[in-house]
Protein backbone atom coordinates (compact mmCIF):
# COMPACT_ATOMS: atom_id res chain seq x y z
CA UNK A 1 0.00 0.00 0.00
CA UNK A 2 2.51 2.39 1.22
CA UNK A 3 4.32 1.30 -2.01
CA UNK A 4 1.85 2.42 -4.50
CA UNK A 5 1.35 5.50 -2.52
CA UNK A 6 5.43 6.75 -2.53
CA UNK A 7 5.23 5.25 -6.89
CA UNK A 8 1.78 7.78 -7.50
CA UNK A 9 3.76 9.99 -5.06
CA UNK A 10 6.49 10.51 -7.48
CA UNK A 11 4.43 10.56 -10.61
CA UNK A 12 2.13 13.08 -9.57
CA UNK A 13 3.94 15.08 -6.89
CA UNK A 14 3.70 14.88 -3.05
CA UNK A 15 0.90 17.74 -2.44
CA UNK A 16 -1.72 16.08 -5.24
CA UNK A 17 -1.49 12.63 -3.63
CA UNK A 18 -2.05 13.62 -0.19
CA UNK A 19 -4.17 16.09 -0.70
CA UNK A 20 -7.35 14.88 1.56
CA UNK A 21 -9.52 12.56 -0.39
CA UNK A 22 -12.76 12.98 1.89
CA UNK A 23 -12.25 16.73 3.53
CA UNK A 24 -13.25 15.30 6.75
CA UNK A 25 -11.48 16.61 10.14
CA UNK A 26 -10.62 20.13 11.03
CA UNK A 27 -6.64 20.84 11.03
CA UNK A 28 -5.31 20.92 14.50
CA UNK A 29 -3.81 23.85 15.68
CA UNK A 30 -0.39 24.49 17.30
CA UNK A 31 -2.44 25.05 20.57
CA UNK A 32 -4.42 22.04 20.26
CA UNK A 33 -1.23 20.26 19.56
CA UNK A 34 0.67 21.21 22.28
CA UNK A 35 -2.04 20.78 24.90
CA UNK A 36 -2.76 17.30 23.71
CA UNK A 37 0.94 15.91 22.68
CA UNK A 38 2.32 14.13 25.86
CA UNK A 39 5.06 11.91 23.68
CA UNK A 40 8.13 11.53 24.83
CA UNK A 41 11.17 10.03 22.81
CA UNK A 42 14.24 8.26 23.95
CA UNK A 43 16.45 11.33 22.53
CA UNK A 44 14.13 13.55 24.68
CA UNK A 45 11.84 14.84 21.92
CA UNK A 46 8.96 15.95 24.07
CA UNK A 47 10.48 16.58 27.48
CA UNK A 48 9.67 20.33 29.00
CA UNK A 49 11.99 22.34 30.03
CA UNK A 50 12.84 21.54 33.74
CA UNK A 51 15.02 19.78 36.65
CA UNK A 52 14.85 17.91 39.60
CA UNK A 53 17.34 15.99 41.23
CA UNK A 54 17.07 13.23 44.13
CA UNK A 55 17.26 15.50 47.02
CA UNK A 56 13.74 16.76 45.53
CA UNK A 57 12.36 13.92 44.62
CA UNK A 58 12.30 12.30 47.87
CA UNK A 59 9.90 14.14 49.84
CA UNK A 60 7.70 14.29 46.72
CA UNK A 61 8.24 10.34 46.48
CA UNK A 62 7.05 9.85 49.85
CA UNK A 63 4.46 12.21 50.07
CA UNK A 64 2.98 10.84 46.31
CA UNK A 65 4.45 7.46 45.63
CA UNK A 66 5.27 5.25 48.70
CA UNK A 67 1.93 4.73 49.76
CA UNK A 68 1.93 2.09 46.91
CA UNK A 69 5.55 1.13 45.87
CA UNK A 70 6.93 1.66 49.53
CA UNK A 71 9.26 4.66 51.15
CA UNK A 72 12.02 2.68 49.65
CA UNK A 73 10.00 1.70 45.98
CA UNK A 74 10.26 -2.03 47.27
CA UNK A 75 6.36 -2.30 46.52
CA UNK A 76 4.24 -4.38 47.59
CA UNK A 77 4.52 -8.22 46.82
CA UNK A 78 1.04 -9.06 44.30
CA UNK A 79 -0.35 -5.57 44.26
CA UNK A 80 2.12 -2.69 43.57
CA UNK A 81 5.29 -3.48 41.43
CA UNK A 82 8.97 -2.81 43.22
CA UNK A 83 10.89 0.13 41.54
CA UNK A 84 14.47 -1.03 42.46
CA UNK A 85 16.35 -4.16 42.72
CA UNK A 86 16.44 -7.46 40.36
CA UNK A 87 19.98 -6.53 38.85
CA UNK A 88 21.09 -9.76 37.66
CA UNK A 89 18.36 -11.68 38.15
CA UNK A 90 16.92 -11.91 34.45
CA UNK A 91 18.55 -14.94 33.60
CA UNK A 92 17.33 -16.98 36.61
CA UNK A 93 14.48 -18.85 37.52
CA UNK A 94 13.38 -15.85 39.51
CA UNK A 95 13.58 -12.79 37.21
CA UNK A 96 12.99 -9.30 39.04
CA UNK A 97 11.75 -7.17 36.40
CA UNK A 98 12.33 -3.19 37.66
CA UNK A 99 13.00 0.36 36.54
CA UNK A 100 16.50 -0.70 37.63
CA UNK A 101 16.72 -4.04 36.25
CA UNK A 102 14.88 -3.56 33.30
CA UNK A 103 13.65 -0.88 32.06
CA UNK A 104 15.94 0.16 28.83
CA UNK A 105 15.32 3.93 28.83
CA UNK A 106 15.42 7.07 31.94
CA UNK A 107 12.69 8.55 28.90
CA UNK A 108 10.36 5.69 29.79
CA UNK A 109 10.53 6.32 33.71
CA UNK A 110 9.93 10.14 32.88
CA UNK A 111 7.24 9.51 30.66
CA UNK A 112 5.08 6.57 32.49
CA UNK A 113 5.39 8.82 35.89
CA UNK A 114 4.13 11.96 33.79
CA UNK A 115 1.08 10.04 31.67
CA UNK A 116 0.22 7.40 34.39
CA UNK A 117 1.19 8.55 37.93
CA UNK A 118 0.22 9.00 40.78
CA UNK A 119 -2.16 5.96 39.93
CA UNK A 120 -5.10 7.54 41.29
CA UNK A 121 -4.73 11.28 40.53
CA UNK A 122 -2.11 11.26 37.05
CA UNK A 123 -1.05 14.33 35.51
CA UNK A 124 -0.74 16.66 39.09
CA UNK A 125 2.94 16.45 38.84
CA UNK A 126 4.23 19.65 37.54
CA UNK A 127 7.63 19.17 34.58
CA UNK A 128 9.76 19.62 38.12
CA UNK A 129 8.60 17.38 40.07
CA UNK A 130 8.31 14.44 37.39
CA UNK A 131 12.09 15.05 37.19
CA UNK A 132 12.49 14.96 40.56
CA UNK A 133 10.79 12.20 41.20
CA UNK A 134 12.80 10.19 37.95
CA UNK A 135 16.21 11.50 39.97
CA UNK A 136 14.75 9.66 43.13
CA UNK A 137 13.94 6.38 41.67
CA UNK A 138 17.12 6.35 39.40
CA UNK A 139 19.48 7.13 42.76
CA UNK A 140 17.50 4.26 44.51
CA UNK A 141 18.90 1.99 41.84
CA UNK A 142 22.38 3.63 42.08
CA UNK A 143 21.93 4.50 38.30
CA UNK A 144 22.90 8.12 39.58
CA UNK A 145 23.90 10.33 42.42
CA UNK A 146 21.88 12.04 44.78
CA UNK A 147 22.35 15.56 43.51
CA UNK A 148 22.73 14.79 39.88
CA UNK A 149 19.96 16.98 38.23
CA UNK A 150 17.72 15.38 35.31
CA UNK A 151 16.65 18.21 32.76
CA UNK A 152 15.12 17.69 29.37
CA UNK A 153 19.03 17.60 28.23
CA UNK A 154 20.67 15.25 30.47
CA UNK A 155 17.36 12.73 31.02
CA UNK A 156 18.20 11.26 27.43
CA UNK A 157 22.11 10.67 28.43
CA UNK A 158 21.11 8.55 31.60
CA UNK A 159 22.63 5.01 30.35
CA UNK A 160 20.49 2.19 32.07
CA UNK A 161 21.75 -0.83 32.95
CA UNK A 162 19.64 -3.08 30.98
CA UNK A 163 19.62 -1.00 27.87
CA UNK A 164 21.02 -3.52 25.58
CA UNK A 165 18.73 -6.00 27.30
CA UNK A 166 16.28 -5.97 23.96
CA UNK A 167 15.88 -7.84 20.55
CA UNK A 168 13.38 -7.58 18.19
CA UNK A 169 10.42 -9.90 17.95
CA UNK A 170 12.23 -13.17 16.31
CA UNK A 171 8.94 -15.12 16.12
CA UNK A 172 7.86 -17.97 14.86
CA UNK A 173 10.92 -19.16 16.99
CA UNK A 174 9.35 -22.39 17.39
CA UNK A 175 9.04 -24.81 15.01
CA UNK A 176 6.85 -27.62 16.48
CA UNK A 177 6.49 -30.81 13.97
CA UNK A 178 5.00 -34.02 14.74
CA UNK B 1 -60.76 -14.36 28.22
CA UNK B 2 -59.57 -17.79 26.98
CA UNK B 3 -59.79 -19.63 29.74
CA UNK B 4 -63.27 -18.50 30.40
CA UNK B 5 -64.16 -19.24 26.91
CA UNK B 6 -62.43 -23.08 27.33
CA UNK B 7 -64.79 -23.02 30.46
CA UNK B 8 -68.10 -22.13 29.08
CA UNK B 9 -67.83 -24.65 26.01
CA UNK B 10 -66.43 -28.10 28.78
CA UNK B 11 -69.69 -27.12 30.71
CA UNK B 12 -72.26 -26.32 27.44
CA UNK B 13 -71.11 -29.92 25.70
CA UNK B 14 -70.90 -31.73 28.82
CA UNK B 15 -67.54 -33.01 28.26
CA UNK B 16 -65.15 -32.93 32.03
CA UNK B 17 -63.16 -29.39 32.05
CA UNK B 18 -60.41 -31.21 33.17
CA UNK B 19 -60.22 -33.18 30.01
CA UNK B 20 -60.77 -31.15 27.91
CA UNK B 21 -58.71 -28.13 29.24
CA UNK B 22 -55.79 -30.36 28.97
CA UNK B 23 -56.60 -31.46 25.34
CA UNK B 24 -57.01 -27.51 24.18
CA UNK B 25 -53.73 -25.97 26.63
CA UNK B 26 -50.94 -28.19 24.53
CA UNK B 27 -49.00 -28.56 27.36
CA UNK B 28 -47.16 -26.35 30.41
CA UNK B 29 -46.15 -23.15 28.05
CA UNK B 30 -48.10 -20.36 29.77
CA UNK B 31 -51.35 -20.05 28.99
CA UNK B 32 -51.39 -15.90 29.49
CA UNK B 33 -50.29 -13.78 27.48
CA UNK B 34 -47.06 -12.62 28.08
CA UNK B 35 -44.65 -9.79 28.74
CA UNK B 36 -44.51 -6.26 26.76
CA UNK B 37 -42.02 -6.13 24.61
CA UNK B 38 -39.08 -4.11 25.67
CA UNK B 39 -36.82 -1.27 24.08
CA UNK B 40 -33.66 -2.86 25.02
CA UNK B 41 -33.51 -6.48 25.49
CA UNK B 42 -32.02 -8.76 27.97
CA UNK B 43 -31.49 -12.61 28.44
CA UNK B 44 -33.13 -14.73 30.32
CA UNK B 45 -33.27 -14.51 33.88
CA UNK B 46 -32.41 -18.09 33.97
CA UNK B 47 -29.02 -17.32 32.59
CA UNK B 48 -26.60 -16.43 34.66
CA UNK B 49 -23.10 -16.90 32.73
CA UNK B 50 -20.75 -14.09 33.19
CA UNK B 51 -16.67 -12.71 33.46
CA UNK B 52 -14.75 -13.68 36.38
CA UNK B 53 -12.90 -10.25 37.82
CA UNK B 54 -9.27 -10.33 38.89
CA UNK B 55 -7.84 -7.04 40.35
CA UNK B 56 -4.38 -6.66 39.56
CA UNK B 57 -3.49 -4.05 42.37
CA UNK B 58 -5.11 -3.23 45.80
CA UNK B 59 -6.66 0.26 43.31
CA UNK B 60 -9.96 -0.63 41.62
CA UNK B 61 -10.18 -1.00 37.93
CA UNK B 62 -7.25 -2.16 37.29
CA UNK B 63 -7.05 -5.82 36.16
CA UNK B 64 -9.00 -7.89 34.10
CA UNK B 65 -12.02 -10.41 33.83
CA UNK B 66 -12.71 -13.32 31.72
CA UNK B 67 -14.90 -14.42 29.16
CA UNK B 68 -16.78 -17.79 29.98
CA UNK B 69 -15.81 -19.70 26.80
CA UNK B 70 -16.88 -22.94 28.49
CA UNK B 71 -20.79 -21.28 28.04
CA UNK B 72 -20.17 -19.36 24.84
CA UNK B 73 -21.75 -20.77 21.86
CA UNK B 74 -20.21 -19.77 18.43
CA UNK B 75 -17.51 -17.46 17.25
CA UNK B 76 -18.58 -14.31 18.29
CA UNK B 77 -18.74 -13.29 22.32
CA UNK B 78 -21.86 -11.25 23.25
CA UNK B 79 -20.60 -7.53 24.32
CA UNK B 80 -21.74 -7.98 28.23
CA UNK B 81 -18.64 -11.09 28.07
CA UNK B 82 -15.97 -9.84 26.31
CA UNK B 83 -13.04 -9.88 28.18
CA UNK B 84 -11.48 -6.54 29.85
CA UNK B 85 -7.84 -5.13 30.37
CA UNK B 86 -7.54 -2.31 31.95
CA UNK B 87 -4.59 -0.58 33.23
CA UNK B 88 -6.42 2.49 35.17
CA UNK B 89 -10.19 1.77 35.07
CA UNK B 90 -13.04 2.20 32.70
CA UNK B 91 -12.80 6.20 31.67
CA UNK B 92 -16.41 8.17 31.27
CA UNK B 93 -16.00 9.52 27.73
CA UNK B 94 -18.47 12.27 25.81
CA UNK B 95 -18.42 11.46 22.77
CA UNK B 96 -19.76 14.65 22.07
CA UNK B 97 -16.97 16.11 22.55
CA UNK B 98 -14.34 13.41 22.20
CA UNK B 99 -11.70 13.87 19.14
CA UNK B 100 -9.53 12.40 17.66
CA UNK B 101 -5.83 14.05 17.01
CA UNK B 102 -3.46 13.14 14.27
CA UNK B 103 -0.24 15.11 14.10
CA UNK B 104 3.63 14.61 14.13
CA UNK B 105 5.24 13.69 10.85
CA UNK B 106 2.15 14.84 8.95
CA UNK B 107 1.28 17.13 5.93
CA UNK B 108 -1.80 18.79 7.49
CA UNK B 109 -2.79 17.64 11.75
CA UNK B 110 -5.66 16.92 11.96
CA UNK B 111 -8.47 16.67 14.69
CA UNK B 112 -11.69 14.26 14.28
CA UNK B 113 -14.94 14.59 15.71
CA UNK B 114 -17.11 11.23 16.35
CA UNK B 115 -18.87 12.28 13.90
CA UNK B 116 -16.15 12.68 11.28
CA UNK B 117 -14.93 9.17 12.04
CA UNK B 118 -18.77 7.63 11.27
CA UNK B 119 -19.29 9.99 7.98
CA UNK B 120 -16.01 7.38 6.08
CA UNK B 121 -16.91 4.42 4.54
CA UNK B 122 -17.38 1.66 7.39
CA UNK B 123 -15.91 -1.75 7.18
CA UNK B 124 -16.52 -4.25 9.58
CA UNK B 125 -14.62 -7.52 10.51
CA UNK B 126 -15.41 -10.10 12.69
CA UNK B 127 -12.17 -11.04 14.49
CA UNK B 128 -10.80 -12.57 17.82
CA UNK B 129 -8.89 -10.61 20.50
CA UNK B 130 -6.37 -12.05 22.49
CA UNK B 131 -4.32 -10.67 25.59
CA UNK B 132 -1.11 -10.56 25.16
CA UNK B 133 -0.89 -12.05 28.75
CA UNK B 134 -3.99 -14.60 28.06
CA UNK B 135 -2.69 -17.71 30.16
CA UNK B 136 0.25 -16.18 31.49
CA UNK B 137 0.91 -18.36 34.18
CA UNK B 138 1.09 -21.72 32.41
CA UNK B 139 4.59 -21.85 31.31
CA UNK B 140 5.36 -21.73 34.96
CA UNK B 141 3.59 -24.41 35.61
CA UNK B 142 0.29 -22.60 37.58
CA UNK B 143 -2.63 -24.14 35.62
CA UNK B 144 -6.26 -23.28 36.42
CA UNK B 145 -9.42 -25.16 37.15
CA UNK B 146 -11.55 -24.06 34.14
CA UNK B 147 -10.52 -22.86 30.81
CA UNK B 148 -12.06 -19.39 31.57
CA UNK B 149 -9.10 -18.84 34.06
CA UNK B 150 -6.41 -20.24 31.76
CA UNK B 151 -7.94 -18.98 28.07
CA UNK B 152 -10.77 -15.99 29.20
CA UNK B 153 -8.71 -13.17 28.17
CA UNK B 154 -9.76 -13.91 24.43
CA UNK B 155 -13.26 -12.75 22.89
CA UNK B 156 -14.56 -12.46 19.37
CA UNK B 157 -16.17 -9.74 17.84
CA UNK B 158 -17.64 -7.97 14.77
CA UNK B 159 -15.90 -4.52 14.65
CA UNK B 160 -16.89 -1.84 12.39
CA UNK B 161 -15.01 1.26 12.05
CA UNK B 162 -13.16 2.96 9.09
CA UNK B 163 -9.41 1.78 8.25
CA UNK B 164 -7.01 3.23 9.98
CA UNK B 165 -4.93 4.02 6.25
CA UNK B 166 -7.95 5.90 5.22
CA UNK B 167 -7.69 8.34 7.89
CA UNK B 168 -4.36 8.75 7.72
CA UNK B 169 -4.30 9.68 3.72
CA UNK B 170 -6.28 12.64 4.87
CA UNK B 171 -3.51 13.84 7.08
CA UNK B 172 -0.84 13.09 4.50
CA UNK B 173 2.14 10.93 5.47
CA UNK B 174 5.73 12.38 5.11
CA UNK B 175 8.31 9.69 4.07
CA UNK B 176 9.75 10.16 7.67
CA UNK B 177 7.07 8.61 9.43
CA UNK B 178 7.53 4.97 10.44
CA UNK B 179 5.54 4.81 13.84
CA UNK B 180 2.65 5.69 14.91
CA UNK B 181 2.11 6.24 18.63
CA UNK B 182 -1.56 5.63 19.23
CA UNK B 183 -2.96 6.89 22.86
CA UNK B 184 -5.94 5.95 24.75
CA UNK B 185 -7.68 8.81 27.18
CA UNK B 186 -7.54 6.77 30.05
CA UNK B 187 -6.49 8.09 33.09
CA UNK B 188 -2.96 6.96 32.58
CA UNK B 189 -2.90 7.75 28.52
CA UNK B 190 -2.12 4.12 27.79
CA UNK B 191 0.46 4.06 24.56
CA UNK B 192 1.90 1.49 22.36
CA UNK B 193 3.77 1.83 19.18
CA UNK B 194 2.46 0.45 15.97
CA UNK B 195 4.85 -0.12 12.99
CA UNK B 196 3.32 1.99 9.99
CA UNK B 197 3.51 -0.77 7.74
CA UNK B 198 1.08 -2.62 10.20
CA UNK B 199 -1.07 0.56 10.74
CA UNK B 200 -1.61 1.47 6.99
CA UNK B 201 -2.95 -2.56 6.25
CA UNK B 202 -6.46 -1.96 5.30
CA UNK B 203 -7.62 -4.71 7.97
CA UNK B 204 -6.44 -2.15 10.87
CA UNK B 205 -9.70 -0.03 12.17
CA UNK B 206 -10.21 2.94 14.20
CA UNK B 207 -13.84 1.05 15.26
CA UNK B 208 -16.65 2.32 17.07
CA UNK B 209 -19.05 -0.47 16.43
CA UNK B 210 -18.94 -4.01 18.71
CA UNK B 211 -21.48 -6.78 17.35
CA UNK B 212 -23.99 -4.09 16.01
CA UNK B 213 -23.50 -1.34 18.06
CA UNK B 214 -21.73 1.22 19.80
CA UNK B 215 -18.35 0.01 21.49
CA UNK B 216 -18.86 -0.61 25.21
CA UNK B 217 -17.44 1.47 27.72
CA UNK B 218 -15.00 -1.03 28.30
CA UNK B 219 -13.82 -2.01 25.27
CA UNK B 220 -12.88 1.61 24.25
CA UNK B 221 -16.10 3.84 24.06
CA UNK B 222 -16.02 6.12 21.72
CA UNK B 223 -13.48 4.91 19.78
CA UNK B 224 -10.91 2.41 19.67
CA UNK B 225 -8.07 0.75 17.24
CA UNK B 226 -8.30 -2.64 16.50
CA UNK B 227 -5.10 -4.84 14.86
CA UNK B 228 -6.40 -8.14 13.62
CA UNK B 229 -4.42 -10.58 15.47
CA UNK B 230 -2.27 -8.63 16.97
CA UNK B 231 -1.91 -9.13 21.39
CA UNK B 232 -4.76 -6.94 22.58
CA UNK B 233 -2.72 -4.50 24.54
CA UNK B 234 -2.31 -2.99 20.45
CA UNK B 235 -6.16 -2.18 19.62
CA UNK B 236 -5.42 0.73 22.15
CA UNK B 237 -9.17 1.53 23.60
CA UNK B 238 -10.63 5.28 24.42
CA UNK B 239 -8.56 6.49 21.73
CA UNK B 240 -7.40 9.99 21.33
CA UNK B 241 -4.00 10.60 19.72
CA UNK B 242 -2.14 9.20 16.63
CA UNK B 243 0.97 10.53 16.74
CA UNK B 244 3.53 9.59 13.17
CA UNK B 245 7.05 9.51 14.43
CA UNK B 246 9.90 8.01 12.97
CA UNK B 247 10.80 5.77 15.94
CA UNK B 248 8.80 4.07 18.52
CA UNK B 249 8.36 5.95 21.69
CA UNK B 250 9.79 3.20 23.71
CA UNK B 251 6.19 3.47 26.15
CA UNK B 252 6.40 1.32 29.27
CA UNK B 253 4.07 -1.04 27.96
CA UNK B 254 6.61 -2.05 25.24
CA UNK B 255 9.66 -2.40 26.82
CA UNK B 256 8.65 -2.67 31.05
CA UNK B 257 5.32 -4.59 30.15
CA UNK B 258 4.95 -7.13 27.10
CA UNK B 259 8.19 -8.12 26.80
CA UNK B 260 9.76 -11.40 26.93
CA UNK B 261 12.45 -12.96 28.83
CA UNK B 262 14.63 -15.38 27.09
CA UNK B 263 16.76 -17.49 28.48
CA UNK B 264 20.15 -15.62 28.40
CA UNK B 265 17.71 -12.82 29.96
CA UNK B 266 17.92 -11.16 27.19
CA UNK B 267 13.97 -9.60 26.12
CA UNK B 268 11.56 -9.88 22.90
CA UNK B 269 10.57 -6.57 22.42
CA UNK B 270 7.55 -5.91 19.64
CA UNK B 271 5.99 -9.67 19.73
CA UNK B 272 3.15 -8.46 18.22
CA UNK B 273 1.20 -11.88 16.65
CA UNK B 274 -0.84 -13.58 18.59
CA UNK B 275 0.41 -17.55 17.34
CA UNK B 276 -1.94 -20.23 16.48
CA UNK B 277 -3.79 -21.58 19.88
CA UNK B 278 -6.67 -23.89 20.34
CA UNK B 279 -8.45 -25.01 23.11
CA UNK B 280 -11.87 -27.69 24.03
CA UNK B 281 -14.35 -25.74 26.08
CA UNK B 282 -16.50 -28.32 26.37
CA UNK B 283 -16.03 -30.47 28.31
CA UNK B 284 -13.66 -28.51 30.24
CA UNK B 285 -12.01 -28.21 33.34
CA UNK B 286 -14.92 -27.83 36.45
CA UNK B 287 -17.78 -29.40 33.81
CA UNK B 288 -19.30 -32.66 34.74
CA UNK B 289 -20.06 -35.80 32.71
CA UNK B 290 -23.45 -37.30 34.16
CA UNK B 291 -23.58 -40.01 31.64
CA UNK B 292 -21.57 -42.45 29.35
CA UNK B 293 -22.20 -42.23 25.94
CA UNK B 294 -22.11 -39.67 23.34
CA UNK B 295 -20.29 -36.46 24.13
CA UNK B 296 -19.34 -34.20 21.31
CA UNK B 297 -16.17 -32.07 22.06
CA UNK B 298 -16.18 -28.85 20.41
CA UNK B 299 -13.26 -26.26 21.17
CA UNK B 300 -12.16 -23.01 19.45
CA UNK B 301 -8.80 -22.07 17.40
CA UNK B 302 -7.02 -19.11 16.28
CA UNK B 303 -4.05 -17.57 14.79
CA UNK B 304 -3.05 -13.83 14.15
CA UNK B 305 -1.37 -15.56 11.15
CA UNK B 306 -4.85 -15.83 8.73
CA UNK B 307 -7.10 -18.75 8.56
CA UNK B 308 -7.34 -22.14 10.38
CA UNK B 309 -6.29 -25.24 8.32
CA UNK B 310 -6.54 -27.85 10.61
CA UNK B 311 -7.44 -28.74 14.14
CA UNK B 312 -6.87 -32.36 15.70
CA UNK B 313 -8.30 -33.93 18.96
CA UNK B 314 -6.84 -36.54 21.05
CA UNK B 315 -8.88 -38.86 23.34
CA UNK B 316 -5.89 -41.00 24.98
CA UNK B 317 -3.71 -38.20 26.33
CA UNK B 318 -1.94 -37.98 23.17
CA UNK B 319 -1.27 -41.33 21.97
CA UNK B 320 -3.07 -40.75 18.72
CA UNK B 321 -5.04 -38.15 17.25
CA UNK B 322 -7.58 -37.43 14.51
CA UNK B 323 -9.20 -34.48 12.63
CA UNK B 324 -12.04 -32.57 13.88
CA UNK B 325 -14.71 -30.77 11.78
CA UNK B 326 -13.88 -26.78 11.43
CA UNK B 327 -17.28 -24.91 11.60
CA UNK B 328 -17.99 -22.58 9.17
CA UNK B 329 -17.45 -20.11 8.79
CA UNK B 330 -13.90 -20.11 8.86
CA UNK B 331 -12.47 -16.58 8.87
CA UNK B 332 -8.83 -14.78 9.00
CA UNK B 333 -7.89 -13.94 12.85
CA UNK B 334 -11.04 -15.22 14.01
CA UNK B 335 -12.16 -17.66 16.22
CA UNK B 336 -13.10 -20.55 14.27
CA UNK B 337 -15.34 -23.28 16.37
CA UNK B 338 -14.49 -27.53 15.85
CA UNK B 339 -16.15 -30.32 16.91
CA UNK B 340 -15.23 -33.69 17.38
CA UNK B 341 -17.71 -36.48 18.26
CA UNK B 342 -16.83 -38.73 21.24
CA UNK B 343 -18.49 -41.55 22.79
CA UNK B 344 -17.35 -41.57 26.72
CA UNK B 345 -17.27 -45.49 28.00
CA UNK B 346 -16.81 -44.22 31.76
CA UNK B 347 -12.77 -44.72 31.82
CA UNK B 348 -10.23 -42.16 32.93
CA UNK B 349 -9.44 -39.93 29.22
CA UNK B 350 -7.09 -36.70 29.12
CA UNK B 351 -8.36 -34.99 26.33
CA UNK B 352 -6.67 -32.46 23.73
CA UNK B 353 -6.75 -30.46 20.96
CA UNK B 354 -3.90 -29.12 18.69
CA UNK B 355 -4.02 -26.74 15.53
CA UNK B 356 -2.37 -25.84 12.72
CA UNK B 357 -2.99 -22.37 10.54
CA UNK B 358 -2.84 -21.54 6.76
CA UNK B 359 1.15 -20.86 7.23
CA UNK B 360 1.70 -24.38 8.25
CA UNK B 361 2.67 -23.65 11.78
CA UNK B 362 1.65 -25.83 14.43
CA UNK B 363 0.97 -25.10 17.99
CA UNK B 364 3.19 -26.21 20.28
CA UNK B 365 3.38 -28.62 23.21
CA UNK B 366 4.22 -26.80 26.64
CA UNK B 367 7.70 -28.53 26.35
CA UNK B 368 8.24 -27.16 23.20
CA UNK B 369 7.53 -23.92 24.06
CA UNK B 370 9.92 -24.41 27.36
CA UNK B 371 12.56 -25.59 25.39
CA UNK B 372 13.01 -22.56 23.07
CA UNK B 373 11.62 -19.74 25.48
CA UNK B 374 12.41 -20.87 29.13
CA UNK B 375 9.95 -20.50 31.74
CA UNK B 376 10.50 -16.30 32.26
CA UNK B 377 8.68 -15.20 28.95
CA UNK B 378 5.04 -15.40 30.31
CA UNK B 379 2.91 -13.40 27.59
CA UNK B 380 1.72 -14.70 24.35
CA UNK B 381 1.90 -18.83 25.63
CA UNK B 382 0.18 -20.79 23.42
CA UNK B 383 0.74 -24.45 24.05
CA UNK B 384 -1.64 -27.28 24.39
CA UNK B 385 -4.11 -27.76 27.04
CA UNK B 386 -5.03 -31.05 28.33
CA UNK B 387 -7.81 -32.13 30.41
CA UNK B 388 -8.67 -35.21 32.18
CA UNK B 389 -12.10 -36.52 32.71
CA UNK B 390 -12.32 -38.70 35.87
CA UNK B 391 -14.36 -42.15 35.79
CA UNK B 392 -16.41 -39.61 38.38
CA UNK B 393 -17.17 -37.88 35.15
CA UNK B 394 -15.51 -34.52 36.32
CA UNK B 395 -13.34 -32.64 34.45
CA UNK B 396 -9.97 -30.87 35.55
CA UNK B 397 -6.88 -29.64 34.55
CA UNK B 398 -4.91 -31.99 33.22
Amino acid sequence: MRKLLLFVASVFGVPVLLSAQYNLGRQATPEQIQAANITVMTDGTGLPVGHGNAVAGEPVFKARCAVCHGPKGEGRKGEYPALVGGRGTLATPKPMKTVGSYWPYATTVWDHINRAMPFNTPHILPPNEVYAVTAFILHLNGIISRDEQLTEKTLPKVVMPNRNGFVIDTRPDIKARR
Amino acid sequence: MARSRRKFIALSTGVTAVALSSCNKGGDEPSTSGANMRPYGDRAPQEKIQRTIRELTASPGTGSSRTPLQDIYGIITPSSLHYERHHSGVPAIDPATHSLLIHGLVDKPLAFTMDDIRRFPAVSRIIFLECGGNSVGEQSGKFPETVQGSHGLLSGTQWTGVPVSVVLREAGLKPEAKWMLAEGADACRMARSIPLDKALDPEVLLAYGQNGEALRPENGYPLRLIIPGWEGNTNVKWLRRLHLTAEPAMSSKETGYYTELRPDGKAEMFTFVMEARSVITRPSGGQKLTSHGFHEITGLAWTGRGKIRQVEVSVDNGKTWADAELQEPILPKALTAFRFPWRWDGEEAVIQCRCTDETGYLQPTREELIAVRGLNSGYHYNGLRPWRVKATGEVESA
